[in-house]
């Protein structure tokens, strides 16, 4: 029974940077602009946040930090293109490689230190409970907060006007601009949204999962939520599966390279990314009806005037 | 005050040639300012980036050793590229090619074995390198899965697979434990073209390559599809033009490119196979192709430019302590301007103020 609720608790807490990231690009992808800058985002955020929080000792700030920094990095892409219209491939990647040197740059005085994590909420006889207790009750902050983020955004998609007109930009921006819709300007609030989410993925990593930071410690991170956004057909309900679902695989693997089952660690460690590929196939191919993507994902918007 | 675009009649001609020169001199103003926040004197630190490994034979031999495999794999991605074919895996299919060429030096050490071996070893890694990349190209064509994401998750694999084989059955007996092969025999590597100096035959295959590239996209119907592919993909369908199976072939060539580099420097200026053999020259590479407009000559001097800042980047870190992670920002902001002033290439950037009165135009 411990074992079983230790299991459960690191899944939430490796699932967690996942589905913020997650949510941040699946709102940036229903506004259809494809930002493949989530890990140098998250990286960057990581950096931030851990040096915030050694900064000024507290872990609310150094969230805010890996926010900061993660809207900022998303306005470099907004920039580029949104405004110059540049292909959204290309940026991505550019936006990934900065963030990698730049956290490498912030980062490089705050390795090896360390600080006191996030700590976990307790309520006294709540928090207590066999088996669910902790799980329930017991959890960090982030981990409640990325779960209201994704109903929240949810509530934004579906139940909101707002919600609405995001997702006509992302099938049709020439519809959305002839409707009088300031596309571009949407757009860029959806990319900020994405960015500060992603900082705040990333600031999660050395602030609550483990108390110090190394560089590229993101491993790939970004990149897996990216795939779990198409996992989810861009919608938040399954994101939220996808996320707990790449996050038991990852602490599976864990537990059995503990066990000293008689694989190599190294083929566990590659089981996460592997898990993704074999995912992003089945999923594209039970969906041979027709892309669930939104329609202009992707594509450049130049309003002629 | 707003920043319009506005469509150019036709592509700027003067634009798409100097463009490159712009992004670069837009990249060196911002390291100044860096440079300056990090508290080194700016002139000294360009200095020691861009003119001080040009004025050594040893330093110039090492910037061609650099610019080899970059140059290698940016030609096959810039096909990929052309081709609208997303191939950001090239990190992966580099170090799997490493791994294959390896497996047969690994196996011959200490045996007679003759001079087949190191032709053997380039093949294989080429082949090896070209199957992993169809990995994600398959996966595109037959299921439809994104190729970006794919091609990327394979770099791990690859990435923990070189080093499960180099911590477990390919280790060296005598290496202390460190993990790494034996050093390879001689009839497993790479040729030097000076005796005593570092430049090896593998820059004359990327030379090769360069000059292959340039017929394949100059002078022939495939290239002239995997252009029209890329570029107008409505008139490539009515022309009959097969996208999949250039998607296929573009991946195939890109990811066999990309090995081959992998066992060349393996087996060139490393020696053995060990984790780390690569400061990221797959994704390096994506910059030099976009650098070199994706052009194969273009991509020969982005690769020398790219290299040359691999090297300043080490000697500036020596000579000066300026951290080596400023080499990877400022590839990602010549990235970043190379994309912006293509830009310019299609569009005329407007400033326009809320009056509507066209204040400024640039280009």
């Amino acid at each position: 029974m411990e074992l079983v609720e230790a299991i459960i608790l690191a899944v939430l807490a490796a699932s967690t940077p996942l589905l913020i990231a997650g949510t941040g690009e699946l709102v940036t992808e229903r506004s259809g602009v494809l930002n493949l800058g989530v890990e140098g985002m998250m990286i960057v955020g990581a950096a931030c946040g851990f040096a915030g929080a050694w900064l000024t000792g507290s872990i609310f700030i150094g969230a805010l930090f890996g926010i900061v920094a993660g809207t900022l990095m998303s306005l470099i892409f907004a920039l580029m293109a949104l405004g110059l219209a540049v292909n959204q491939v290309a940026t991505g990647l550019a936006l990934t490689i900065l963030g990698v040197g730049l956290s490498g740059l912030i980062g490089a005085g705050f390795v090896g230190e360390r600080i006191t994590p996030a700590i976990h909420l307790a309520i006294p006889g709540l928090t207590d409970m066999p088996l669910i207790g902790r799980v329930l009750f017991g959890e960090d902050a982030f981990v409640y907060f990325s779960i209201a983020l994704v109903i929240g955004v949810w509530w934004f998609l579906y139940r909101t006007r707002a919600g609405l007109i995001l997702r006509a930009c992302g099938d049709n921006h020439v519809s959305a601009h002839a409707l009088g819709y300031p596309v571009l300007r949407i757009r860029t609030f959806a990319v900020m949204f994405g960015g500060a989410c992603a900082g705040l993925a990333g600031a999660y990593l050395p602030l609550a999962y483990t108390p110090f930071f190394i560089p590229g410690m993101t491993a790939g991170r970004g990149w897996i939520a990216l795939a779990l956004v198409v996992f989810s057909s861009w919608r938040p309900g399954r994101l939220v599966v996808g996320a707990y679902l790449f996050g038991a695989v990852t602490i599976l693997q864990l537990h059995a390279q503990g066990w000293g089952v008689g694989i190599p660690s190294q083929f566990m460690s590659a089981l996460p990314y592997l898990a993704t590929v074999i995912v992003l196939v089945l999923l594209s191919r039970a969906r041979t009806g027709g892309s669930t993507a939104p329609a202009a994902l992707g594509t450049v918007f130049v309003p002629d005037r | 005050m707003q920043l319009v675009l506005e469509k150019r009649a036709e592509r700027s001609k003067t634009i798409a040639l100097v463009s490159p020169l712009i992004a670069i001199g837009l990249t060196i103003i911002t390291m100044v300012i860096l440079f300056a926040i990090l508290g080194k004197n700016p002139m000294l630190a360009l200095h020691a980036y861009f003119i001080a490994p040009l004025t050594d034979g040893y330093s110039l031999q090492e910037i061609a050793v650099k610019a080899t495999p970059l140059v290698m794999i940016a030609i096959g991605l810039s096909l990929c590229y052309l081709a609208n074919a997303w191939n950001i895996g090239a990190e992966g299919q580099f170090l799997i090619g490493a791994v294959a060429g390896s497996w047969i030096a690994v196996k011959t050490q200490g045996t007679d074995a003759g001079a087949w071996v190191l032709p053997v070893m380039l093949v294989l890694a080429a082949a090896a390198g070209a199957l992993y990349a169809l990995i994600p190209a398959i996966c595109k064509v037959k299921f439809g899965a994104s190729e970006i994401l794919t091609s990327l998750m394979l770099v791990y694999v690859a990435d923990l697979f070189l080093d499960y084989l180099v911590r477990g059955p390919w280790r060296d007996p005598h290496g202390f434990n460190f993990p790494t092969t034996a050093e390879f025999d001689p009839v497993a590597t790479v040729p030097l073209l000076i005796e005593g100096g570092r430049l090896h035959l593998g820059s004359i295959i990327a030379l090769l390559v360069v000059a292959a590239a340039a017929i394949l996209l100059g002078r022939t119907i495939k290239g002239f599809e995997i252009r029209v592919v890329g570029a107008a993909p409505r008139a490539a369908r009515f022309g009959g033009f097969n996208a999949n199976q250039l998607v296929i072939l573009t991946f195939a060539v890109s990811g066999a490119l990309a090995g081959l580099a992998g066992i060349i420097e393996v087996a060139g200026p490393v020696g053995h196979l060990q984790p780390g053999i690569s400061p990221g020259y797959g994704f390096t590479a994506i910059i030099v192709a976009f650098l070199g407009r994706l052009n194969p000559l273009g991509i020969l001097i982005a690769g020398l430019f790219l290299a040359l800042t691999f090297i300043g980047g080490e000697q500036a870190q020596i000579a000066m302590k300026i951290p080596l992670d400023v080499t990877k920002v400022f590839q990602g902001i010549l990235l970043f301007y190379v994309l912006a002033c293509d830009s310019l290439i299609l569009y005329r950037f407007k400033l326009v103020f809320p009056n509507r009165q066209v204040a400024r135009g640039i280009g």
